[in-house]
């Protein structure tokens, strides 16, 4: 219920929200638990495994019981925790896990069938039959227990992913964190000062502590508004720090505030990655609880969480409150309640030697053994030294201690040590480099010492960063002691749960103990404890703390389980913000893209590029019939093809010719200036690499061209040969790929077109086969190469790329009006086939310049990358696969590439294999398919008819081993 | 006879502007990769300095005189923006035309640095990278050539054939950052 005054709210901003399909009403300030506090609200979820009702149990990340879903329909949200969720105006909210309904959930019964659910059910219950679990146990297990779910649909929600950089980041702004803040901010250092609330302060908003006489809630607003003055200081709310990575390098997660929640292009959540040169990690502390038999009931909470329900949001979950601690924090809240006008029915504190002047009915060494009241505590029972008394109450809060919170500590591999004192571990010095820790996160509990743990931390950062920090005044506060006696679990019988979030018990812990799981890591595994979304912040200590006591091992020898990024949950879609749909990858649009869609060419992708596969003309129905007609336009008229994605590198320098001797297996430093060669490139270990032609513009002077798919790999193996292994050569490349727009222009009638469009015309003295050189297109300075990837006489034109849309339009306008056209890849693969020329299907990466027919291209009379390892003898030896041409003869006249190649009679088992195919097409000009491919000794092999296998496909057919180059192979086409 | 005619890398998609950000397609001018030859790079600096009036950038940085720049362009280059270079600077090093090669796109206003935070990983504070100062980096998915041209204005370039994508993801990371106000 709301009290009457009082609380961090703003009570004229009513908000009116839904929980499970309920309309309700909070103020701008809530949160959604505190809101369902307000209202009243007891049960807000159901337990993982048993069912069981629960309610909210902290006011933070940590919290393990108050899990809703968010959203509806692809973009639902689930399993967010109601204690970080804003309220907003409209804001859904469902609960989980619940069957038909949070108040009556069938599942429930799980509950009553507990003694056979303990640790490691799973594997003792469902072992037999094997074939049972996939089909039967797993998907009856994961019905029944779980929390909240995805909706399965895909959810294009817009997510974002930023990065930040500082000198300083802050952790935490809680009094520790706003000091250190001042004063490297004052020192002059770019400082972010990042912290998971809406509101900065920490524990201040929660208590009412007293900070330089001022409450401390508004003490805290006053250094916010301090530092949002400074240029130099950053503050990131609702940010959780989620890793700590090498380099100083941090991960964050945050969240949207509720003003621009609702925005169509605001992000769900931001991933920030922030680079720092330190980090102070000032997260304070993390309350614990004590297990005692059904601590699980709706109304027990964490004393921590009760304090920020009535001081920050006015608001009391019970009317009459009962109080248990082990520590001075249970008098705290007394006093706290008692303030807030809240009638306390008990304090209970496990220590007989405690004391209190506080006007309350009050237990010294007694403990909670059990809480009652099914749907929502109704009572407790308490052991004290003359018996076991009952007390009617309908909240309990509870005080364990506190555990440091010092997770991002431990991120990169340390572990923390165990003080006796605090009865926590405390982070390890020079966990993290460039990381120190300040305040409760490193056991300083007292609001004092935490102050000055703040300002000593901003002050050693200045000085580490070569500032001077200015003087700074300590503000006055409360610095009292921290006393506790541990107490992890009340012993007794019936369940007392450690583990909220995944239902686990001390019985459960003490199980995985006798069955042998005495590894801390072990019993986690056994047990489940420390998983989930809570990643166990309330149960891993109070858990270690109970399998020590089982193992009769001490808490420090039992250590803790590992932390591991990410603090909280991290959507994926915020790891991967940006990556959707169109931001997967960059688009590489060629200069004639519009154009091409406008002929409704439909594109395949090549790398990041999107090619034309072929151009559809009215009455072609199927690809084959617009392919057909391209390559006959080819080898009949002629073609225009853009082929600007294949790569381009200028190669400079007086070593330049030196230098692609060294890159290419054949001789280029021969190369007449105005001429262009085929070059094949081997990698260091002998097989291709890849292959191109290379022009020689000038005497220092060449262009490279690279296959599309390994322009980069070309460029980086360049870059490595120069850098690594022959700086002494003078040269210099850069790629031009982007500068120039290329178009094959093929076929019997392409020096006709090239014609109509050069300032001067060609023949063939000025260009015969394989010459090269610079051209006046249309008024434009462009190049032209003669060269052939379709063995008709062709050429390949360039202009620099900002006349690449016109000039394309410009071909394909005069192409067909001489009975051609444009064609596509598809015919392009075709006419290469009959030609019997490679591209990456054949040079896959484990072919040698042997295996293709060209072994006689590595030229004798130099060295070049990869010449020593080709002349292995396992690389030129008998045996291996050859390229060869394929034609089918059998009844099925289909070839299809990935099928495999045996003898004919042997069976089509692995052992029998003797090759596969790579490239097939139908080729129009020879009326049936063709195909080349890898057979083994297959240059002596033409003539054979062998059979084809297609296992994937149950395609199967005999063909004939051929030449790879079927059509013209005096080549006379492309010099005629 | 007819004429080709010339066509920009962002036509048709730009200028966007969102929140306090507007993106606009820049004209450079002709644009020089320039390497000097081995051993050159002094000469080079001279030959720049009198056919330019500007030397060779530092590592990171560019040089400004009037409408010509010169950027640091990746390891042994340098890129010579607004004006053709003279053939005298081709004693002393490699030249190659880059002009058509790159989509260049000016971001600028009160929250580009935000909307910039959102695409390349750089440090983009005033301390670090101050005006004039460049950078090859990534951008998005992109390799991409930044440079600050202004307090609140960076250039950026990325491959002429991804200045649909360049526009897109700075569309989005617009919208985002406008959306938060």
């Amino acid at each position: 219920m709301r009290l009457a005054s009082g609380g961090q709210i703003d009570r004229t901003q009513t908000i009116g929200f839904s929980f499970d399909g309920r309309q309700y009403e909070g103020f701008a300030g809530d949160t959604l638990a505190s809101a369902l506090v307000a209202n009243r609200v007891r049960v807000v979820g159901r337990s993982f495994k048993y069912h069981r009702p629960r309610g909210v149990f902290t006011a933070g990340s940590e919290e393990p019981n108050a899990l809703v879903t968010l959203g509806r329909a692809a973009a639902q949200d689930p399993n967010q925790r109601a204690t970080m969720v804003e309220l907003f105006e409209g804001l859904e909210a469902r609960s989980q896990n619940r069957w038909p309904s949070l108040d009556f959930d069938l599942l429930a019964l799980n509950d009553l069938a507990a003694p056979f659910l303990g640790a490691g059910f799973y594997y003792k219950t469902f072992m037999w039959p094997a074939a049972f679990w996939e089909r039967l146990y797993e998907p009856f297990i994961r019905r029944a227990a779980g929390l909240g779910a995805l909706s399965g649909k895909n959810n294009d929600a817009y997510h974002e992913k930023a990065f930040a950089h500082c000198d300083l980041l802050v952790i935490g702004a809680g009094p520790a964190g706003l000091m250190a803040a001042l004063v490297a901010g004052r020192a002059g250092l770019d400082v972010i000062l990042a912290d998971e609330d809406s509101r900065p302060g920490g524990r201040l908003n929660a208590e009412t502590i007293e900070v330089a006489g001022q409450p401390g809630a508004d003490w805290a607003e006053d250094m916010v508004e301090a530092l949002r003055a400074m240029d130099n200081v950053r503050i990131m709310t609702r940010t959780t720090v989620t890793g700590a990575y090498d380099g100083g390098t941090y991960g964050a997660l945050e969240r949207p505030a509720p003003d621009w929640a609702g925005h169509s292009d605001a992000p769900c959540a931001c991933f920030w990655r922030i680079h720092a040169q330190r980090a102070i990690l000032a997260a304070g502390a993390l309350e614990r609880p004590v297990a005692f038999r059904n601590n699980d009931r709706p109304g027990v909470m964490m004393a921590g969480a009760l304090r920020a329900y009535v001081n920050r949001w006015a608001v009391s979950p019970g009317k009459a409150v009962t109080v248990f601690g082990n520590n001075d924090d249970a008098h705290r809240t007394v006093a706290d309640l008692l303030a807030a006008g809240i009638h306390v029915a008990a304090l209970i504190d496990s220590r007989p030697e405690a004391t209190t002047d506080l006007p309350v009915r009050r237990y010294a060494g007694a403990q909670v053994t059990d809480a009652h009241g099914r749907g929502g505590l109704e009572a407790i029972s308490i052991a004290t030294m003359s018996g076991i008394d009952k007390i009617r109450t309908d909240c309990l809060a509870i005080s364990g201690g506190w555990n440091p919170t010092l997770h991002l500590t431990c991120h990169t591999g340390r572990r923390p040590a165990w003080s006796p004192d605090l009865a926590a571990f405390v982070p390890c010095d020079g966990a993290v480099p460039g990381m120190i820790t300040a305040g409760a996160c490193a056991g300083d509990f007292s609001t004092h010492a935490c102050l000055a743990a703040g300002v000593a931390a901003g002050k050693a950062v200045a000085k580490d960063l070569g500032k001077r920090a200015r003087k700074t005044d300590l503000p006055r506060a409360e610095d009292a002691p921290y006393r506790i006696r541990p107490l992890w679990a009340v012993p007794g019988k019936g369940r007392a749960w450690l583990d909220f979030q995944n239902d686990v018990t001390v019985k459960d812990v003490k199980l995985a103990a006798t069955e042998n799981f005495t590894s801390v890591e072990h019993m986690k595994r056994y047990t489940t404890q420390g998983m989930a979304p809570d990643q166990g912040k309330n149960s891993n200590v109070n858990a270690l703390a109970v399998l020590a006591d089982a193992t009769g091992r001490g808490i420090p020898e039992t250590g803790t389980t590992t932390f591991r990024p990410p603090y909280v949950p991290v959507p994926i879609a915020a790891m991967g913000a940006g990556a959707q749909g169109k931001g997967f990858a960059p688009q590489r649009f060629t200069t004639s893209h519009a154009a091409s869609v406008e002929m409704g060419a439909p594109m395949v992708e090549a790398g990041l590029w999107y090619r034309p596969g072929y151009f559809p003309r009215p009455g072609e129905k199927t690809w084959r019939q617009s392919c057909d007609r391209e390559v006959g336009m080819v080898r009949q008229a002629v073609g225009v093809c853009d082929v600007s994605t294949l790569g381009k590198i200028d190669v400079q320098g007086p070593s330049a010719g030196a230098f692609l001797d060294m890159l290419y297996c054949n001789m280029f430093s021969t190369l007449k200036v105005g001429r262009t060669r085929y070059g094949l490139m081997l990698r260091e270990d002998g097989h291709v690499m890849d292959d191109g032609t290379t022009a020689r513009l000038g005497e220092d002077h060449f262009v490279m061209t690279t296959t599309t798919a390994a322009a980069g790999q070309v460029m980086k193996h360049m870059e490595f040969v120069h850098q690594a292994l022959r700086p002494d050569l003078d040269v210099s490349f850069i790629s031009v790929t982007e500068q120039w727009a290329q178009f094959a222009v093929a076929g019997p009638r392409s020096r006709e077109l090239l014609n109509g469009l050069l300032d001067t015309p060609v023949d063939d003295d000025s260009f015969p086969f394989m010459g090269c050189g610079p051209v006046s297109v249309m008024g434009v300075q462009g190049r032209l190469f003669r060269i052939s990837f379709s063995g008709e006489h062709a050429y390949e034109i360039a202009v620099p790329a900002r006349f690449g849309d016109s000039l394309f339009r410009t071909l394909v306008a005069r192409a067909e009006g001489m009975g051609g056209g444009a064609y596509g890849m598809e015919a392009l693969n075709v006419l290469r086939i009959e030609k019997g020329f490679i591209t990456h299907s054949e040079i896959h990466g484990r072919t040698t310049a042997f295996d293709i027919g060209m072994a006689r291209m590595i030229s004798a009379k130099k060295d070049c990358i990869g010449k020593a390892m080709a002349a292995r003898p396992g690389l030129v030896s008998p045996g291996r696969e050859q390229l060869v041409g394929l034609m089918p003869t059998g009844a099925v006249k289909q070839l299809t590439a990935g099928a495999h190649l045996f003898c004919l009679g042997e069976e089509a088992v692995r052992e029998n294999d003797q090759g596969y195919i790579t490239s097939v097409g139908f080729s129009p000009t020879l009326g049936h398919f063709l195909g080349l491919g890898f057979l083994k000794d297959g240059r002596a092999r033409h003539g054979e008819e062998i059979r084809m296998v297609d296992h994937v496909r149950g395609v199967e057919t005999t063909c004939k081993v051929v030449d790879p180059v079927v059509l013209d192979p005096e080549g006379g086409r492309a010099r005629g | 006879m007819a004429e080709l005619t010339a066509k920009t890398p962002c036509a048709g998609l730009l200028p966007i502007s969102a929140g306090r950000v507007t993106v606009t397609e820049v004209d450079p001018g002709p644009m020089t990769a320039i390497a000097p030859f081995k051993g050159k790079e002094k000469t080079l600096a001279g030959a720049l300095d009198r056919a330019h009036g500007l030397g060779g950038p530092a590592p990171g940085q560019t040089r400004v005189k009037g409408h010509v720049r010169i950027l640091w362009f990746g390891h042994a280059h340098a890129l010579l923006v607004g004006v053709a270079p003279k053939p005298t600077l081709a004693r002393h090093a490699a030249l190659t035309d880059q002009g058509d090669a790159w989509a260049v796109v000016q971001v600028e206003g009160a929250e580009a640095r935000d909307v910039l935070a959102r695409l390349t990983p750089l440090d983009l504070r005033d301390a670090v990278f101050a005006v004039d100062a460049t950078a090859r980096t990534e951008l998005a998915h992109m390799q991409a050539a930044i440079t600050r041209v202004g307090a609140q204005a960076w250039q950026m370039m990325v491959f002429r054939s991804m200045a649909t994508t360049l526009v897109h993801d700075l569309d989005a990371a617009m919208r985002g950052v406008a959306a938060r106000r």
